[in-house]
């Protein structure tokens, strides 16, 4: 077997390095500029370069300017084109890639994308002769070789100009002055650009002809990472201020204070509703959205879900919640099974309370609007995230004669809930709804502290508006800049 | 159009009238589109999660180890980690070990929170900060199109809307007195960009009615060949299909009139 493989091994590099050959005529072009018999455009001036700030490194930031026949001049410049000088390393580093792809398709038997007669069809017969034992074999070696050589790729770099070759990376259109090489950090990816290795560009301006004339080479440059991104220092202060009124008021909650919450219409309405459906003999429908457990609405939505829940077992009432997200009804039945428990009545609780519908947006707006119609719930609650299924499900509700109540912080369906639903809850009210129905400490004194945050910015930002008429203004401004 | 094509397209055109006929009630045939598209779509993600997420995701990263080992022996045996957590999901089915989920559950919503503040932070709260600050544009108060967002007032207004519209959604006070006003014209600025997106919305949704009307029309034109390339396959099939649906469906309202009058009857 190890014969086997270490023929295969000599194999790939008998055709690495035929095809580096190819490699460097093809897309190399190592010094050889394509002169035309029309004239060369002027060449692009002052290439200069620098690390991308505040990101993970392996990106590099090109500044130049235009040639003068780009918008001036004969004004022939079609686009620029950007290389890179690699080490020789490099290149057989992204052959011995492109073999790890070949066996990868070997054993999972596809051949998708690849050509006959091609470079890669004759890896492929190459290696098709292995078992898939050993082909898993080859593989995890030729990995471990690329992380090896990876290593060495900063040495490598340094042997500039010599033993190496201009790789071409990108193309932008006449009039650029940019481009970010943002290259990638898994040394097993092709795009692979190396933290603190020697760079070198060129950008060469192209007419449409394919005349081209280069810049002068810019480097050495290296790209390396950043453990804080200070784009994001606004962020940081503001999750800090926020996180010191949250503790601060959720403190003064569990001390007692009394924090007031004006009544919300529609969280009033929940008990009412709830004692509605139990006089009619009806059951009551629950819909969480079609939100991850992870969104905010979703989660304050499991806080309405155990108080209505907690009633519904008082009331002996029939609760439905069909569900749309695997995990959103795991934790719902734990909701729905914790409010029984607290109501005193774990035995009236059933399993199927919760249940999945299915993972498809509209079969499961068709699979409760058949429970509406069917099951005639005398309450339906929406609170959760929802998207172009509101108005349906809301107007169906409407149909079979139920009390809707629904909440979302999806801007866009809100104006659906508003017109079909009895009591609806704007945005923020939903969150507030949860802390004021839940009377919990830790709601309360957050809802508390996102209250006095909303007030903080409104003194923030009109102050900003008026320092912003003002020259000086873009200092204050700035502060609260966040850049991508 | 080939025959099995025009099969496929009456098939759609069914369901859609099918879909239709829950607006008058629900019936039988709104009853099967709805149990056809729940089953279809429930088998259909069955296979798209198993195919686009547990197979290169978890089955490709381990499938040079070996079962007897637990695949311990993978390259990437790490993969073995979010398996484990997955599938003690399953401890659910169990009610002595169902509290073992919550371990997978905490650290999924724990992982999705701690992604989600800083973003929410960044987006909802610094940048719309940022955005509100601006140089209203004085000299051109009312010049040119006073409800382009270059005028001054429209400037003005958006921010004093927005303003209104946070001292709506302060829970702390009560809306009453110069607070409850200003409140009150927050909310009158929400009813009106809701009213606004209401309107759009509605007429993305009438654009999909017309789409599905137009559908029907070109099903007819097929039906009778009267499309402006001639079928060559063309034949008394695709009339007999679709005089059978439109016989079908007014079977199906003669038959709910005369109920319908039996009822008024009795």
């Amino acid at each position: 077997m190890k014969v086997k493989m270490l023929l295969a091994v000599f194999l790939l590099l008998a055709i690495c390095s035929n095809s580096y050959a190819q490699d460097t005529t093809a897309e190399g072009d190592t010094t050889a500029i394509s002169v035309d018999s029309l004239r060369l455009p002027a060449p692009p001036g002052n290439l200069s370069g620098r690390d991308k700030p505040n990101d993970h490194g392996h990106a590099i930031i090109l500044d130049w300017e235009l040639s003068p026949d780009d918008g001036g001049g004969s004004n022939s410049v079609l686009r620029y084109d950007i290389y890179k000088w690699v080490p020789q390393l490099m290149l057989d580093i992204n052959l011995v890639r492109d073999s790890i792809i070949i066996i990868q398709k070997i054993i999972r038997k596809t051949t998708d994308g690849i050509e006959e007669g091609s470079q890669a069809d004759s890896m492929l017969k190459v290696f098709s002769k292995f078992s898939k034992d050993e082909l898993f074999d080859i593989r995890n070696r030729l990995t471990d070789h690329i992380k090896a050589e990876n290593e060495g790729l900063a040495e490598a770099s340094k042997s500039y100009p010599e033993n190496g070759a201009w790789l071409f990376i990108d193309k932008k259109p006449s009039g650029t002055k940019t481009f970010d090489h943002i290259g990638s950090k898994e040394f097993k990816s092709k795009g692979f650009v190396p933290d603190y290795a020697d760079l070198y560009y060129r950008v060469d301006a192209v007419t449409i002809t394919g005349a081209k004339a280069s810049s002068e080479i810019f480097g050495p440059i290296q790209s390396s990472g950043q453990w804080y991104n200070t784009y994001r220092t606004p962020v940081v202060f503001s999750v800090f201020l926020f996180t010191i009124l949250t503790v601060f008021y959720v403190m003064r909650a569990k001390q007692g204070a009394d924090l007031y919450v004006r009544p919300l219409g529609g969280i009033e309405a929940v008990d009412d509703a709830i004692g509605r459906a139990t006089e009619m003999g009806r059951p009551i429908l629950y819909v969480l959205g079609l939100g991850s457990a992870a969104d905010i609405a979703t989660i304050a939505s499991f806080t309405i879900l155990g108080r209505v829940a907690k009633k519904v077992a008082e009331y002996q009432t029939e609760l439905l919640v069909p569900t749309y997200d695997p995990i959103v009804m795991t934790v719902a039945q734990e909701v729905v099974k914790s409010a029984y428990l607290d109501a005193g009545r774990p035995d009236a609780y059933k399993e199927d309370t919760v249940h999945f519908v299915t993972q498809s947006q509209f079969a499961y707006v068709a699979a409760v609007n058949g429970i509406m119609l069917r099951e005639l719930p005398a309450t339906n609650v929406y609170m959760g995230k929802f998207f172009a299924e509101s108005l349906i499900l809301a107007e169906t509700g409407a149909l079979a004669g139920s009390i809707q109540i629904s909440g979302t912080d999806e801007i866009a369906q809100i104006p659906f809930f508003i017109v079909a639903c009895d009591y609806t809850l704007i945005g923020e009210e939903l969150y507030a709804a949860s802390a004021y129905l839940g009377k919990d400490p830790v709601l309360l004194g957050s809802l508390k502290a996102q209250d006095y945050a909303k007030a903080a910015i409104i003194i923030l930002a009109v102050i900003g508006v008026i320092v912003a008429q003002f020259d000086f203004g873009h200092y204050y401004v700035d502060l609260f800049e966040v850049v991508n | 159009m080939e025959f099995s094509d025009f099969l496929w397209m009456t098939c759609g055109i069914f369901l859609t009238l099918a879909t239709f006929s829950f607006l008058y009630k629900d019936n039988p045939f709104y009853k099967f589109a709805e149990h056809l598209v729940v089953g279809v779509s429930a088998g259909f993600f069955v296979v798209v999660l198993w195919h686009g997420t547990l197979v290169p995701n978890l089955f490709q990263k381990l499938e040079d180890g070996d079962w007897y080992m637990l695949w311990l022996n993978s390259s990437e045996w790490w993969y073995i980690i979010p398996a484990l957590l997955g599938v003690l999901m399953w401890t659910r089915f169990s009610k002595e070990y169902s509290w073992v989920s919550r371990w997978p559950m905490g650290l999924y919503i724990g992982i999705s929170t701690g992604i989600a503040i800083p973003l929410e932070m960044s987006n909802r709260v610094n940048k719309q900060l940022h955005a509100m600050m601006i140089e209203i544009d004085w000299a051109n108060f009312f010049g040119g199109n006073i409800l382009s967002t270059t005028s001054g007032f429209a400037q003005l207004l958006i921010f004093v809307g927005a303003i209104a519209a946070l001292i709506y959604f302060f829970f702390s006070k009560e809306h009453k007195g110069l607070f409850g006003g200003v409140a009150t014209f927050g909310i009158w600025i929400l009813m009106i960009g809701f009213g606004a997106s209401f309107g759009y919305t509605v007429m993305a949704r009438v654009s999909l009615f017309i789409n599905r009307m137009q559908d029907t029309k070109d099903w007819g034109i097929a039906a009778f060949n009267n499309a402006e390339v001639v079928n060559p396959h063309y034949g008394a099939q695709y009339q007999i299909v679709f005089w059978l649906l439109v016989l079908f469906v007014v079977g199906y309202i003669i038959n709910e009139i005369v109920s319908h009058l039996k009822s008024k009857q009795v």
